[in-house]
């Protein structure tokens, strides 16, 4: 090395470094520490990053799994004919059932609530259903008597799981001494037990929390993104075929890749700006409906599947549209005989993640109207619907103690979904990606 | 849901077509003593001609009438009565058509309005009379293309190069809609925004600092009369998004990256990966809730702890610090490839000199692609201030303009959602108000993210 070049001025001899002085190597261990520190660094980063989102998740389920609960009391029921307002021998008629159903249960209800004494404001306003269901189940029962496990009020409920702090003082702890006694009485006579609440999986929306359910909400969701499927689907497998196959290279192509790159930056909620001005101003489009809400989320999440499905159609290696074209293919046929299959997983992955991304958006629909409070399950495509999301931000607003558990049980039913989606998601790339 | 059967019907009719084609296909083969060269086109070709040519109109047909129907319905009812009845354009129709509707579907047992009884057999008739009309015509056409098609397939048609310029038409329509949204969305924020400045001037918008929104409905109400000075809005969106979110999401997905990349054992990665993108697939719905409920009162009470008594239930730091945690994974996974995007040769280079990793990545990794990372954050700012369920939920409504994070600020996206969900008014400047926001949260993000793009990818060239 000393021969390739002659130095051109005298340059001063330099010592080898002597590693073992004390100050080399207290220079060294600092560096060592440095380096051990950084690291701890980034591994600090990623553990508060898990942690977090630990804390997220333990809050939610901590606060959520009892929302999947409800409490029940018992209590006997005499059906009486008189206090129903039916006439017996008409009810063994033709028109029994229908009789059945409009009779007075809420008499009924009151009169079976005296039995708990001292705690007959306990019930839920809509115990009196349970007694309609039992009653047309059986129709038998008719004058006699039965022991029936009912609904109890929210504070009751929440009482039951433990949820208010009875040692704080009576204005701040949220419930009255009078609901405590109730619980106290009702729970010492051993009238209380916990159920199943399949009225919060099955049920629709309440302005009481004991009966309020995610039923009809995520029947809401399930048409909603119905029509985001059927809309957006196709379009985002259509527009990234053109544009990956048949495009011809000029102003076109470029402004609609440029409009997909930009769409997929817009907040979601300009999206929703679009729906409120452009469908339900200017198009006339029923407010709050499925419909309009799949079509929105489709426009959003179109360019998720475009991308996606541009990746994957470009995956496929060159050689096999060459060879379908040289044994006589039509351009066209070696797109849909060849290239669409074969990128088919990681279409169905983009798509799949759209989908989940649009599952869990709330933004948009909001400003179209999808807030509605709807106590039954919707309808159909243009009747008023909420979707799961949505359903959680209107219970998270509600100043009743009783919601907090539900928000955080439909959350942990909408995050499960989510979950699912994305393991398929991850799965269908890992099971049907061919790598070339 | 009439016009689903419509549409059903017309979808079997078309059906009908396309065996008729493919059948009359299969009898040319067959003629040519099934030597299947013999045509030009395979049978299914001739099926798919005859199906796309009776398919076609008919479904323009059905789609134009379910998007102009119900207003030509509707135009027809309040047109039966009388000038002196009708009444006035706006609410008042509405209310009284949405009233005749409920009659007609069987919703609504009673009408409140007493003209609702008298039109709801005019708008039945009108109903029924129109989708009949709309029915037959597309029926009529269907046949009709259906036929002329069918008519024309001859053993030397050629009938697939036909089907594949449609195919091919389809393709180009379907990219168009991209193009189609971004025009929807330019024009009907454009729009609205320009009826807003009508009544409130740009100057005032963006330069001024009242921000308090409620005008008088009723000229007698005592009540505000408005400022539309979005100065605080702004502040908030950057205070929030752009500075604390921020404060939280650089260090953290930086650091991750980093650990991600150059120390963390393959099997670890395999694990911690997922679960760093599990936090960007929470909806956001999720976080504002966590936000509101368990993140702001915490923050509450250490600024109590600090001593500050007027410290906000709905402090921006709760919010901001809830969308730093979002948008972790996304500086992350962007720090990621721009690291990767280092030549690996500087790395070894600076490792080979007897760099230690960490001075490897502050010396030379970070700096080398620091145009990449910074690209990675300004995304992250334009996806921070678009964000909008995180701060509705835990921002507040007070548009205050200061730099305390324990106190309440306001955002664009939330005084969007604000204005626009309970009583719209589309003349007030009010409601239109949220569509100049929208415009300048969509010039703010457009701007942001093209330039970021722009950066991003003139990073990546220079180490190719």
């Amino acid at each position: 090395m000393a021969t390739l070049a002659a130095p051109a001025g005298p340059i001063a001899e330099r010592q080898p470094t002597d590693w073992a002085t004390p100050a080399m190597r207290s220079r060294i261990a600092a560096r060592y520490r440095a380096e051990r520190n950084f690291r701890r660094l980034g591994a600090a980063a990623l553990v508060i990053a898990a942690s977090f989102l630990a804390f997220l998740l333990f809050t939610i389920v901590r606060d959520g799994w009892t929302g999947f609960q409800r409490t029940e009391t018992r209590i006997e029921v005499q059906f009486d004919a008189a206090t129903l307002g039916v006439d017996p021998a008409a009810v063994a008629g033709p028109q029994g059932q229908a009789l059945l159903a409009r009779a007075d249960y809420q008499a009924l209800l009151l009169k079976a609530a005296e039995q708990l004494g001292p705690a007959d404001d306990t019930l839920s306003d809509a115990a009196w259903m349970d007694l309609r269901e039992a009653l047309m189940d059986d129709p038998t029962l008719l004058g006699k008597r039965a022991s029936l496990w009912v609904p109890v009020r929210s504070s009751i409920d929440l009482l039951a799981k433990g949820k208010y702090d009875l040692a704080a003082p009576a204005e701040s702890r949220g419930v009255t001494d009078r609901e405590v006694s109730d619980w106290r009485w009702l729970d010492g006579k051993g009238l209380l037990r916990t159920g199943f609440n399949t009225t919060f999986l099955f049920g629709a929306d309440s302005t009481e929390p004991e009966l309020a359910g995610i039923g009809g909400a995520a029947l809401g969701s399930l048409l909603t993104l119905a029509v985001t499927i059927a809309i957006a689907f196709p379009l985002g497998v259509f527009s990234a075929v053109w544009l990956e196959e048949f495009a011809p290279k000029g102003r076109l192509a470029d402004i609609i890749e440029l409009s997909i790159n930009n769409l997929a930056a817009v907040p979601s909620i300009i999206f929703g700006l679009l729906g409120l001005a452009f469908f339900l101003n200017f198009a006339g489009m029923p407010r709050s409906a499925p419909l309009v809400g799949g079509i929105t989320l489709a426009l959003m999440i179109m360019p998720v599947i475009v991308i996606a499905s541009r990746v994957a159609i470009k995956a496929v290696p060159p050689s096999i549209r060459d060879a379908a074209l040289g044994i006589g293919a039509s351009p066209i046929q070696v797109v849909f005989h060849h290239v669409l299959p074969l990128a088919l997983p990681g279409i169905m992955t983009g798509t799949i993640i759209g989908i989940a991304r649009a599952l869990g958006e709330t933004a948009p629909l909001l400003l179209i109207g999808m807030r509605a409070f709807v106590t039954d399950v919707p309808q159909g495509f243009t009747a008023p619907a909420t979707v799961l999301p949505m359903q959680v931000f209107l219970w998270s607003d509600d100043v009743q103690r009783g919601f907090v558990e539900k928000t955080s049980a439909a959350i942990m039913v909408l995050m499960l979904v989510l979950i699912a989606m994305n393991s398929l998601a991850i799965y269908l790339r890992n099971r049907f990606e061919r790598r070339w | 849901m009439r016009l689903l059967i419509a549409f059903a019907l017309v979808l079997g009719l078309a059906g009908l077509a396309y065996l008729a084609g493919r059948a009359r296909g299969n009898r040319m083969v067959t003629a040519a003593g099934g030597r299947m060269g013999a045509v030009h086109s395979r049978p299914v070709y001739h099926g798919a001609y005859v199906a796309v040519l009776a398919l076609a109109p008919a479904l323009i047909v059905l789609a134009g009438w379910g998007i102009v129907g119900e207003g030509l319905i509707e135009g027809q009812v309040l047109g039966s009565l009388s000038a002196a009845e009708r009444p006035a354009p706006g609410n008042d129709s509405e209310a009284l058509l949405n009233e005749v509707r409920g009659l007609v579907n069987g919703d609504l047992p009673q009408a409140f309005n007493p003209l609702a009884p008298r039109l709801a057999p005019v708008y039945a008739a009108a109903r029924s009379n129109g989708d009949l009309l709309a029915g037959a015509l597309a029926v009529a056409l269907l046949a009709m293309g259906g036929l002329w098609g069918w008519s024309r397939l001859r053993p030397d048609f050629r009938a697939r190069n036909r089907v594949e310029t449609q195919v091919r038409a389809l393709l180009l329509v379907a990219s168009v809609v991209a193009i189609l949204t971004t025009f929807g969305i330019v024009l009907s924020l454009i729009f609205e925004s320009i009826r807003f400045f009508q009544l409130v001037s740009p100057v005032e918008f963006l330069t001024g600092l009242q921000w308090s929104p409620q005008t008088a409905i009723r000229a007698d109400q005592v009540g505000s009369t408005g400022a539309f000075g979005a100065v605080p809005l702004f502040w908030g969106t950057i205070f929030i998004g752009a500075i604390i979110a921020m404060a939280v999401a650089i260090p953290l997905g930086l650091m991750s990256a980093i650990y991600l990349t150059q120390y963390a054992d393959p099997r670890v990665r395999k694990w911690l990966k997922p679960i760093l993108e599990l936090l960007a697939g929470v909806p956001t719905v999720v976080y504002g809730f966590f936000a509101a409920l368990t993140i702001a009162p915490l923050v509450r009470s250490f600024a109590v702890a600090l001593g500050m008594t007027n410290a906000s239930s709905d402090s921006a730091l709760a919010a901001g610090l809830v969308m730093g945690v979002m948008i972790i994974p996304f500086v992350s996974s962007m720090a990621d490839d721009a690291l990767a995007a280092v030549p690996r040769a500087m790395r070894d280079g600076s490792l080979a000199m007897g760099a230690t990793p960490s001075e490897t990545v502050k010396k030379v990794l970070v700096p080398a692609a620091l145009p990449g990372i910074m690209g990675g954050v300004l995304l992250a700012v334009s996806r921070a201030i678009g964000e909008t369920m995180i701060v509705v939920m835990a921002a507040g409504l007070a548009a205050n303009l200061t730099a305390n994070p324990f106190s309440s600020v306001t955002t664009v996206t939330t005084q969007i959602v604000a204005l626009l969900t309970g009583d719209q008014e589309f003349d007030s400047a009010k409601t239109l108000s949220a569509f100049a926001l929208g415009l300048v949260l969509f010039v703010m993000t457009l701007i942001l993210n093209i330039y970021a793009l722009a950066v991003v990818k003139r990073y990546r060239e220079a180490y190719e």
